[in-house]
């Protein structure tokens, strides 16, 4: 005999037969949800990826403040990638009496690679997209220059020794500096006039940046090759190294799309576990009549084992297939939010689909269907001789294995992984537990019960294995469904309230200490909400326990410029609000007078600065120095005004300081600013609202890619309870045989078999609901930073629901058992 | 002392045996069986339920293990072989009849013939599978389920299944228990027209005394000794 040929020869009869269609929808619906999930989150992070170089206008910028090497250039060009330059520096326009220190920047051709500038023809007109580049001889300026000088649209003005005319208002300009507070107003002139304006001389502060964009593969090979070059004097910077909100935006939009694809393949190994269960069971009389018959229990076991692998290959590619075609249909479903359009999808979901499909049964059919070849050939004479049960510590090992394989290269998040399986495995003991003590309560309850209550409860107390099955498996088919409620509803509502509607969206530097009151009240009288003023300082970290700081001690690109940079440091009495203390404490009033350093946890693992170390910064010729007593986290993708270095009024309160405030300006009051700007002239005021856009938009759209992933673990929800259901068909078939034989009623019989489901599911539902709530705060408090609430609704539904959900679908799922004939179940017994 | 030949005599007991522990101490349920069945003979097994009668025809299938003496078929004692020796020996050269059908569902009634002829690599399985279903009477019925034929078909594609690889040997466990008195008759009356056809041993188990009237021989179990004909 020829296993191989056996095997296939079955599986053909199976397939025909629907003998696996359980197993293999579980697999098809878990390996589609897997896959689609993995070719959407791909396109969608690439595009998300994509749609953030914006930040950057190109995939990769390169800046030197020096020329830069041609070779560079000619690199790019070789590798047929998009390049385009700019130069920044500088400069004051003078203009009917009226000078201003402002920003220019010449664009060559192609700017920029990624995104796109927004541009307004006249002071009231509409905002659109640029198709073009300031011409030769033309300038565009950024709007709130124009009142600082005079200036209309179609007037010329002199920058350096050239004459230009003043053609459009920027209103959006994607690369717009990656610090906000150093930022003088913009003017954009053409690459072409850079040079006539005298502007560039050796003394000048010029900026070169050379922006690169390629295909993904494309910009990592550039980059391989650039850091080969070790060409020292320049920054390269991607969109990781970029703003630290749009990071935080997109980091958070990451995890969650990973833990919904996490949710997919738990869902996926408990229906295939329960699906393979009902398959063995199913088999063992094949197995058994295969033995009787003269076949070895090799290959006995070789017929299983192609056989389930060849259920594997077909289930994962059909799965594999169905996430394609269900992911083209999400990007169709969400395509228009991106301002580009979506990376065509990579043939690694595919892979990974039959992978993950091959992996989950290896690890939660495999371990069951192996036992079939244990099937004693006396079964064909006694029916009760079955499959010898799987070792308990077999089957969790294999399955932690496979799972943990699965989950570590799905979301490759070892901590979200672990705790993940942890859950699992916590909650899988626990529904064991509890599925026995069930039993056990529910012995003496039989007998003091009468009618279909008696023969629902004797259903559920007379098997207590299949029993624990079905409990386990709707208890994690629901537990994931309720931290899918949990993290659709809660976190994804508290991610999205992290930047709420009115978060600030605009930002005044340069206030001087006298001007403090003024401000404060000039928006007070207007309307704008109290806000917090906070004094700032530019100082420089000098030395770190008492070890100067150099660049050189750093081999980490972004350590190497904050140490050589100026900090933002400020004072303050109380923390800010959206800031979490992480080591340490907060200093109290009596603390106020000693010389005491707050630092931001980033920035301290950056430089490599301790708990309890002794920072020296050099402010304005003065050095101070304190110790750094606690850590903070910051919400950097809040918008409020925040700070690295936070020192105590005791320690910075002699310093000269600056004032910096951010608030929410709604559109029709733009006037405010306008006055407060005429008012105080020496004030610069920042208007983020098109990072703020951008940002909030990153996290919609995550928002919901995240949703409508979660569709499909919904779809793969709803197999494993039916998978559950199915648990324990076989048994009651010849059940209801029985008892309707022996006169029960056939409304009796339902009402016994609602109840029973309905048992179980309120039963999963208490355990489900205490495991999502415990999986959630772990969640929210550990994986996403987001507050935890206790949530008693989430209670009610998993209770009821369970109950009512699993009764009435477990009843549908056993009608035919009400009308089949006994006689028929009887005779094939 | 028995004298016997594997060919003359391809299934012989010597002083079998098979019991249980229990909590109340050994339950014997055969002892000392003795037994010879010639090649071509056809013995019945008569005795009540729970006499023990499907275990001996379990243990001289060598599908169970016997607690004393031993089995031997076609001159090989079972006693001698683990589970896998035993199946490969009865591959191809012996068939079962089951009071229960024991069809795969999800296979025709042509495949589920084949089977057997596929398990020993036969080389024109269907061919084979389609010849037996004929002399059963099911050429119509080739591509048949199970649940699509009735119980006297069932267990007459049970008998081609059977009979198809020519066996030495056929256990037949109450095969029309589960058929009405007329289905019944006819399915026995195939059984024995194949097996005299093949000149196959059968070895009946059954507490239908007419039809072990039909049989060469006929032995009782009682209290789990052998007896014969009285």
């Amino acid at each position: 005999m020829n296993p191989f040929m056996l095997a296939l020869k079955l599986l053909r009869r199976d397939w025909r037969a629907g003998e696996l269609r359980l197993l293999a929808t579980a697999l098809v619906i878990a390996v589609a949800s897997v896959t689609a999930v993995g070719f959407f989150t791909d396109r969608i992070e690439r595009a998300m990826a994509r749609q953030a170089t914006e930040v950057l206008a190109a995939d990769l910028r390169i800046e030197s403040n020096r020329r830069l090497d041609e070779a560079l250039s000619n690199e790019a060009e070789q590798r047929q990638m998009r390049q385009a330059r700019t130069l920044t520096f500088p400069s004051v326009v003078l203009n009917n009496g009226n000078s201003q220190l402002v920003q220019v920047k010449s664009v060559s051709a192609n700017y920029p690679l990624r995104g796109k500038l927004q541009v307004r023809d006249q002071v009231n007109g509409t905002t659109r997209y640029a198709d073009d580049l300031p011409g030769s001889g033309e300038a565009w300026l950024e709007e709130r220059l124009l009142p600082l000088l005079g200036l209309q649209i179609g007037d010329r003005f002199k920058l350096g020794q050239l004459e230009f005319t003043l053609s459009r208002i920027i209103t959006y300009e994607p690369d717009r500096s990656a610090n906000l507070f150093q930022l003088a107003p913009r003017v954009m002139i053409n690459q072409q006039d850079v040079q006539q304006t005298g502007l560039l001389g050796p003394a000048s502060r010029v900026r070169h940046n050379l922006l690169i964009a390629g295909t993904p593969a494309q910009i990592s090979d550039y980059r391989a090759w650039l850091d080969a070059q070790q060409i020292s004097g320049i920054q390269v910077q991607d969109i990781r190294a970029a703003r630290p909100e749009l990071r935080a935006a997109l980091d958070q939009g990451g995890r969650f799309l990973r833990l919904a694809a996490a949710t997919a393949i738990l869902l996926c190994v408990v229906a295939v576990a329960l699906s393979s269960r009902r398959f063995v069971e199913r088999q063992a009389d094949t197995s058994a009549l295969l033995r009787c018959l003269g076949a070895k229990r090799n290959q006995v076991l070789q017929i299983f084992v192609i056989r389930l692998l060849g259920l594997g290959v077909i289930a994962s590619l059909l799965g594999s297939l169905l996430g394609l075609a269900a992911q083209t249909l999400l990007v169709e479903l969400v395509g228009h939010w991106f301002t580009q359009q979506i990376p065509p999808p990579s043939p690694w979901p595919l892979l990974s689909g039959v992978a993950t499909g091959i992996l989950v049964l290896l690890g939660f059919s495999l371990p069951m269907v192996t036992r079939l070849a244990e099937v004693p050939p006396l079964r064909v004479f006694r029916r009760h001789l079955g499959a010898p049960p799987i070792g308990y510590l077999l089957f969790i090992s294999a399955g932690v294995a496979a799972l943990a394989t699965l989950l570590i290269w799905q979301i490759g998040d070892d901590q979200m992984a672990f705790k993940l399986i942890g859950g699992l495995l916590g909650g899988l003991l626990l529904l064991l537990l509890i599925a026995r003590l069930l039993v056990t309560l529910l012995t003496p309850l039989r007998t003091r019960t009468a009618g279909s209550w008696r023969y629902g409860l004797a259903s559920l107390s007379r098997n207590p294995i299949t029993t624990s099955v079905q409990l386990s498996g709707f208890g994690l088919g629901m537990t994931v469904l309720l931290v899918l409620a949990l993290v659709r509803v809660d976190l994804l509502s508290n991610w999205r309230e992290a930047l709420p509607a009115d978060s600030p969206n605009q930002f005044l530097i340069n206030i001087q200490p006298d001007q403090v009151d003024g401000v404060r009240n000039h928006l007070q009288q207007s309307g704008i909400p109290s806000v917090g003023l906070y004094p700032m300082m530019r100082g420089r970290l000098i030395s770190i326990d008492g070890k100067a700081v150099s660049a050189g001690d750093y081999p980490n690109p972004r350590a190497q410029r904050l140490a050589t940079r100026d900090f933002n440091l400020s004072q303050a009495t109380s923390m800010q609000t959206d800031n979490k203390i992480v080591a340490g404490r907060w200093w109290s009033q009596a603390d106020w007078g000693e010389p005491w350093f707050s630092v931001e946890e980033g920035i301290a693992k950056t430089l490599g600065i301790p708990m309890g170390a002794l920072l020296t910064f050099e402010v304005a010729g003065q050095q101070v120095s304190g110790k750094v007593t606690n850590l903070r986290s910051v919400k950097w993708d809040s918008f409020n005004v925040n700070f690295f270095v936070v020192g105590t009024p005791g320690l910075m309160q002699d310093l000269p300081a600056t004032y910096i405030t951010s608030f929410y300006l709604p559109d029709e009051q733009r006037t405010v600013l306008h006055k407060l700007i005429h008012n105080y002239p020496s004030i610069t005021a920042l208007d983020v609202t098109a990072l703020m856009k951008q940002v909030r938009g990153i996290m919609d759209r995550g928002a919901m890619a995240v949703e409508s992933v979660f569709l499909f673990t919904l779809a793969a929800g709803l197999i494993v309870l039916y998978a559950g259901i199915q648990a324990s068909h076989e048994q009651r078939v010849q059940e209801t045989a029985i008892l309707r034989t022996l006169g029960l009623s056939r409304q009796q019989l339902i009402l016994s078999i609602t109840l029973e489901f309905a048992l179980l599911g309120g039963l999963a539902g208490v355990i489900s609901a205490g495991l999502a709530s415990g999986i959630g705060y772990s969640l929210s408090t550990g994986v996403f930073n987001l507050p935890w609430q206790f949530n008693p609704q989430l209670w009610l539904v998993a209770v009821f629901g369970g109950a009512i959900g699993i009764g009435a679908a477990g009843t549908l799922a056993s009608w035919s058992l009400f009308n089949t004939p006994p006689i028929l179940v009887l005779r094939r017994a | 002392m028995l004298q016997t030949s594997p060919n003359s005599h391809p299934v012989t007991a010597k002083g079998l045996m098979k019991f249980v522990e229990t909590s109340q101490g050994r339950l014997d349920i055969l002892q000392q069986i003795d037994l010879e069945v010639a090649a071509g003979e056809a013995v019945a097994i008569l005795g009540a339920s729970g006499s023990g009668k499907s275990t001996l025809l379990g243990l001289l299938a060598g599908l169970d293990e016997a607690s004393a003496g031993d089995v031997t078929l076609f001159g090989t004692t079972l006693g001698g072989l683990d589970e896998d020796g035993r199946a490969a020996l009865r591959a191809g050269q012996v068939g079962f009849v089951f009071q229960s059908f024991q069809l795969l569902s999800g296979m025709t009634a042509l495949e589920n013939v084949m089977l057997p002829l596929e398990l020993v690599g036969h080389a024109h399985a269907e061919q084979a599978a389609r010849d037996a279903l004929s002399k059963a009477g099911l050429a119509e019925r080739l591509t048949h389920y199970p649940s699509q034929l009735s119980g006297g078909e069932q267990q007459r594609v049970a008998l081609a299944r059977a009979f198809a690889p020519s066996p030495k040997v056929l256990f037949a466990d109450e095969p029309t228990a589960n058929l009405d008195a007329h289905t019944g008759e006819k399915v026995a009356e195939l059984l024995f027209e194949l097996q005299e056809q093949s000149g196959t041993v059968l070895i009946l188990v059954t507490h239908d005394e007419m039809l072990a009237q039909r049989c060469d021989r006929r032995l009782y179990l009682r209290e789990g000794c052998l007896e014969s004909d009285r």
